[in-house]
């Protein structure tokens, strides 16, 4: 039992501590969420700015927005605490280090997926989208953001210190969100010819499952070989 | 047995056991081949209805075998490394990327070239095109990590993290974009039962992959082995390598 509360803690105190610290270091925070928005703004510029156009795009939009811009949060996830040192006193400490990756993960997906989630409600009514798709999309979001934070995680992990680390960050981690893509936007145009896409949530449900039992490990195993 | 394997992953073991090996993969490769290229172009009957642009099939197939191939020998090095930090593994790894991003494209292309006159359209966002797309970016994403982290042993491990996470992923990218979207003709040789080819097309298919898993064998020792010459520059036995072949020069 005491052990159990131990690792709670000290996953809540990792959590809070990379929470706390990208909050006060506000620029981290608000570049990924400007840029989702950003993103957004530009499709109807490019495609058209007829509500019904939009209307048939506005899932697989708002779901690659999600993508690029929770693609440039990973550059900064591991960059202040790689030289600062943090992290090495962190590994040094004793910590398991899937307690640290988790809690990497985790903030993230407070930082930028939790945001995005939340701004996605006001873009995906202004394209148009009807009240019933929009639960599906946000529900779809919120599994498919969390499983991005996971994989997202053990990315950043793998490229922390290196030469032109956010692009080769982008470029590593985009070809394994391609499977949440492809649910997350087929679920929310399914939803909206009016079918509830419970094949395509479960899914999206069950990758996140494999994501939180796996990507942690691939994590601890980035950061241990990174610090060597 | 772990005697022996110990004896082989031994960098200076291997380099003088591949030397030996490599005569017999070579003779055995050109034979292979030349039987193959004459069973391709000359003794399978063309096809009823593709005539005989199906002989594409020829490159195209093999290609795509290797590239999942390679992309699996890659994970088993990876796991060598993770576990056993095995150097030769390490060596391995950094080895086959290329060929194996090399042979991606290949079955991207030749699968393109034949696709014009059968299907009309040099590319359609089918299933098995894009996954191998997927996996050509996969490949690259495994050499620009390498090439990135310029401590070679560091850049293998965590190349082989990176490998591992695409291995999970392949069957999920894979069956995730069947089921989004698929004009493929499903496989036509694994059903074993009975299968869907010819078999004068079939066994110069089957020997023509043999020939591929050949060469792409001996094109990765040669690679293996200057590596290795390169990682153990500063021993003894590759100085002495060196100098006796520059003395036969």
């Amino acid at each position: 039992m005491s052990t159990d509360t131990t690792t709670w803690n000290t996953l809540f105190i990792l959590v809070r501590r990379d929470v706390l610290k990208t909050w006060r270091e506000s620029a981290d925070l608000l570049y990924p969420i400007m840029f989702f928005v950003l993103v957004t703004i530009l499709f109807p510029f490019a495609l058209s700015p007829e509500i019904l156009v939009l209307k048939s795009f506005a899932g697989g939009l708002l779901w690659i927005a999600t993508l690029l811009a929770m693609s440039i949060s990973l550059e900064n996830l591991f960059k202040t605490d790689y030289s600062t040192g943090a992290l090495e006193v962190i590994v040094l400490s004793g910590v398991p280090l899937l307690l640290v990756g988790l809690a990497k993960a985790i903030a993230n997906w407070v930082l930028s997926g939790l945001p995005i989630i939340i701004l996605a409600i006001p873009l995906a009514l202004s394209l148009g989208i009807d009240a019933f798709s929009l639960s599906i999309l946000l529900l779809s979001l919120t599994l498919g953001s969390a499983t991005i934070s996971l994989i997202g995680t053990a990315i950043g992990a793998l490229s922390v210190g290196l030469r032109s680390s956010g692009m080769l960050v982008i470029v590593l981690a985009l070809p394994f969100y391609i499977p949440l893509l492809i649910f997350g936007a087929v679920a929310t145009s399914n939803s909206q010819a009016g079918v509830i896409p419970e094949a395509e949530l479960y899914f999206l449900a069950g990758l996140l499952a494999l994501a939180v039992t796996l990507t942690p490990w691939a994590t601890a195993s980035a950061i241990r070989t990174r610090l060597s | 047995m772990f005697k022996f394997l110990y004896h082989y992953s031994s960098l200076r073991n291997f380099y003088f056991f591949s030397e030996k090996l490599l005569p017999f993969l070579l003779i055995t490769f050109v034979c292979l081949v030349t039987y193959s290229i004459y069973g391709a172009l000359i003794s399978a009957p063309a096809d009823y209805q593709q005539g005989d642009s199906f002989r594409i099939i020829y490159v195209h197939v093999p290609s795509a075998w290797m590239s999942l191939l390679i992309y699996m020998v890659m994970g088993l090095s990876s796991v060598s490394v993770l576990v056993w930090k095995i150097k030769l593994a390490e060596i391995t790894l950094s080895a086959v990327a290329p060929i194996g991003a090399v042979f991606t494209l290949i079955a991207l292309v030749t699968g393109s070239i034949w696709g014009k006159p059968m299907w009309g359209t040099w590319w359609e966002w089918d299933a098995r095109l894009t996954s191998e797309l997927v996996l050509l970016f996969l490949y690259l994403g495994v050499i620009a990590l390498l090439n990135a982290i310029d401590d070679r042993r560091t850049g293998a491990r965590s190349a082989s993290i990176l490998c591992l996470i695409g291995i999970v992923n392949i069957p999920i990218v894979h069956y995730s974009v069947e089921w989004w979207n698929t004009l493929h003709q499903g496989p036509t040789v694994s059903k074993f039962s009975s299968p869907s080819i010819h078999i004068d097309m079939l066994i110069p298919l089957l020997t023509m992959t043999v020939a591929f898993m050949l060469y792409c064998l001996i094109i990765s020792l040669y690679r293996i082995r200057t590596m290795i010459l390169v990682y153990d520059k500063d021993s003894q036995w590759v100085k002495n390598v060196i100098t006796d072949n520059r003395e036969q020069i």
